[in-house]
């Protein structure tokens, strides 16, 4: 029975593989990429590595490594996988180069929405949009006659019906785990209650009316979640929600496929996405976007760079989209967006719309800042308001310590 | 031996020593001193970012490092800052503030000070429990029949040789929502258990987890001690009609006293060390370590940001915190060593 099945999916894989249509040409140039390990990754390093002489390194530790090894003469990789969170330090080190020529050389196919200006150059190609948003169990919902949230107050008064009702163990799932996940849940509900996070002398703003509104709805959120919600990532709550346990979260448009997984899901079918719900009214949806894409190092030969770029192009073609459609929210033409899509494509959609979360040297000292200090305040150690002191002063010394602070 | 041969038997170690140890401690201390900033402008940048369909553009004051023409690479000054780090690691002021106005609490919401309570308890409380448990197994399998101190001793080491973060990594998943060991618990008493909600129970279970990880380590060490115990004194002992407890309180436990010592030295600095467990049972929100502290501060940011010279002070701060702990034992030993040369 299992080598039936081993066989079996054997033979799919193999299918997989063949529904992409084979390179077009012949790849001669040596090539290397690094970039995080997700599966719309997976669909792209496959497509490029189908035109030889390819070697792809999905490491979710990427945002560690990218930085020294783009920096080494010749760079370690041809090819980098960045958001917009992690394309900071190397554009702030100018290890990768402007792609103006070869977008124009290569990328008859790129729509103009995908390409990233910085100071009016091109340094990145994006591929796909990520959000957190809304994911909800539409079954008990409907059982429960609950509209879908569109705010954070509904999302509670939906969370009351259902612990109420005992159907799931606990309401909602959240993303927690003290550090760079818990920051981000900050990081999505400050804006959202419409929180500038930096001043204009690079002090950071977050002490303020919205960073304790934000506070309030972060603990709020405690009394419906799993008690050891502080070491949720997420792919703790992907798993929560698989198995059924929580029936609401805000989680990462990534994770959506996962949902519908047979292997690993009991709630095929019964979860749904919806635009990220809003924290005041007339607020944009509470939640930032991020973009993956591509860039190429600057410390490579024009030669390679041409030929890294050319065989990039092949994996965000047509056919990598065409099949492996459910694993991102692709920005490159031929994506049809299914259902699964909906949630992220509302939030982004949304008017006003979130904000791109911002890729600036200061946002990742402040983001380590939220990271290191939130989780004394959901333990009840610290009240909202010491807690807001607490991140402005570990966010000066470290801003002092970069030299972005005098 | 001469002094030429023994040069060359030592030579090799010392220079791995020199390169490996001392070099790096050196490095790290003087850094500790130090601040290196890249040179930084503000300009103003327009940065497009793709939403679905349409892109946004922003233009903001940006500040981004200077980039050297020549070289390629950023530009970096390097200052002497004093104790600056130090102080932004121990942060004195808010310590004296909370002493001032009898806040004790507050001191433990300082990140080193959170840090320091837990790995000092951390070592203390184990330490006996390390050393107790280790000498109990051992005497345990000395009085066992011989056909069965094969297996039992077999079962006693396997903890010690699971890598660590692999062994904390277990513990976690047992106990983590509803991981077997939480479930059978939650059947058995009949309440939902939280493991990884509180502080306590966290702690509990990293007591727990070390003990059972190093406690085959010292029972090797007394097992092989217990073999050496001189057995007319123990036997005499017994004509004096000394009880069990009386032969283990004044023959076994002298015996083995410079075993009990070695193993206090280096659980003193195993412990003091500890960082396998804050990460593997992802402890960051309720309890922390020194070395995880100086880790945390290593760890680049999404913006490639590190903050070396706090992590060097920290790492210099932890150094000093062992020498201060292995100081009662290390004299100890050398007095031993001198009482017995004569």
């Amino acid at each position: 029975m299992y080598l039936k099945k081993l066989a079996l999916a054997g033979a799919i894989s193999l299918l997989g593989s063949t529904a992409f249509a084979a390179c077009s040409y012949e790849n001669d140039v040596p090539l290397k990429s690094l970039s995080a390990g997700f599966e719309a990754w997976k669909a792209v390093t496959d497509a490029m590595a189908e035109c030889g002489n390819f070697q792809a390194e999905l490491d979710q530790e990427f945002r560690t490594k990218q930085p020294a090894a783009f920096e080494a003469n010749p760079s370690l990789y041809h090819i980098g996988g960045v958001s917009n969170g992690t394309i900071t330090p190397l554009l702030n080190a100018g290890t990768i180069r402007p792609l103006d020529d070869l977008v124009a050389k290569y990328g008859e196919n790129l729509t103009p929405n995908q390409l990233i200006r910085v100071d009016g150059k091109i340094m990145a190609v994006a591929m796909m949009v990520n959000t957190q948003h809304l994911m909800y169990r539409s079954d008990i919902l409907a059982d429960l006659g609950i509209d879908t949230p569109t705010t954070w107050d509904e999302v509670f008064a939906a969370a009351d019906k259902i612990k109420e009702a005992g159907v799931v163990d606990h309401p909602i799932g959240a993303t927690m785990k003290s550090g760079w996940n818990l920051a981000q849940e900050f990081v999505n509900m400050y804006p959202g209650f419409g929180g500038t996070f930096f001043n204009d002398d690079n002090t950071t703003a977050v002490n303020s009316d919205a960073g304790m509104k934000a506070l309030a709805t972060m603990k709020k959120t405690l009394e419906y979640t799993d008690p050891e919600v502080l070491v949720s990532d997420s792919t703790y709550v992907q798993q929560q929600f698989q198995q059924g346990k929580i029936a609401m979260a805000n989680l990462w448009a990534s994770r959506a496929g996962a949902m519908n997984d047979e292997n690993e899901s009991q709630v095929v079918g019964k979860v749904a996405m919806s635009a990220a719900p809003v924290a005041m009214d007339g607020g944009a949806p509470a939640t930032t976007l991020w973009w993956d894409g591509i860039v190429i190092a600057s410390n490579i030969t024009d030669a390679e760079a041409d030929a890294a770029f050319r065989l990039a192009m092949e994996g965000l073609d047509k056919d990598m989209v065409t099949s492996a459609n459910e694993a991102a929210i692709w920005l490159v033409d031929g994506y049809v967006p299914g259902d699964l899509a909906k949630g992220a494509i509302a939030t982004a959609t949304a008017n006003p719309a979130p904000p791109p979360y911002p890729s600036t040297t200061q946002m990742g000292l402040l983001h380590t800042a939220l990271g290191n200090e939130l989780p004394a305040f959901l333990t009840g150690e610290r009240d909202a308001a010491a807690t807001l002191v607490a991140i402005d002063e570990s966010y000066t010394t470290a801003a002092k310590e970069a030299g972005v602070l005098e | 031996m001469k002094f030429k041969t023994f040069f060359w038997f030592v030579a090799p170690s010392v220079f791995m020593m020199l390169l490996f140890i001392a070099a790096p401690l050196v490095s790290v201390f003087l850094q500790s001193f130090q601040i290196t900033q890249p040179v930084l402008q503000q300009v103003e940048v327009e940065t497009c970012t793709p939403g679905f369909l349409t892109q946004t553009c922003t233009t903001e004051l940006k500040t981004i490092p200077i980039i050297d023409e020549a070289t390629g690479k950023t530009l970096t000054t390097t200052e002497w800052v004093g104790l600056q780090s130090y102080r932004n690691v121990l942060q004195m002021d808010k310590v004296w503030a909370a002493i001032g106005s009898a806040n004790f609490g507050d001191i433990w919401q300082i990140d080193f000070w959170k840090a320091l309570r837990f790995t000092l308890m951390f070592t203390l409380i184990t330490l006996p429990l390390v050393i107790g448990v280790g000498l109990a197994i051992a005497l345990a399998v000395n009085n066992a029949a011989k056909s069965l101190r094969g297996p039992v001793i077999f079962i006693s080491l396997l903890p010690f040789i699971i890598t660590p973060v692999i062994g904390s990594l277990s513990i976690y998943w047992l106990f983590v929502g509803d991981g077997i060991l939480t479930a059978a618990l939650e059947r058995w008493t009949g309440q939902d258990i939280a493991m990884f909600a509180q502080a306590w129970t966290i702690e509990l279970l990293m007591y727990f987890y070390r003990v059972w990880h190093v406690a085959p380590f010292a029972f090797v060490i007394f097992y092989a001690g217990l073999q050496t115990v001189n057995m007319d004194t123990l036997e005499s002992a017994i004509i004096d009609g000394a009880s069990r407890f009386e032969r283990l309180r004044y023959v076994i436990v002298p015996h083995l006293m410079p075993l009990i010592i070695f193993i206090a030295l280096i659980h003193l600095m195993d412990c003091y060390r500890v960082f396998e467990e804050i990460v593997g049972f992802r402890s960051q929100a309720h309890v922390i370590s020194l070395q995880w502290l100086t880790y945390d501060f290593l760890v680049p940011d999404d913006a490639g940001n590190r903050a070396v010279s706090r992590a060097s002070a920290s790492a210099m701060l932890t150094m000093i915190g062992i020498v201060i702990l292995l100081i009662l034992p290390l004299r100890r030993t050398w007095r031993d060593h001198k009482g017995g040369a004569h």
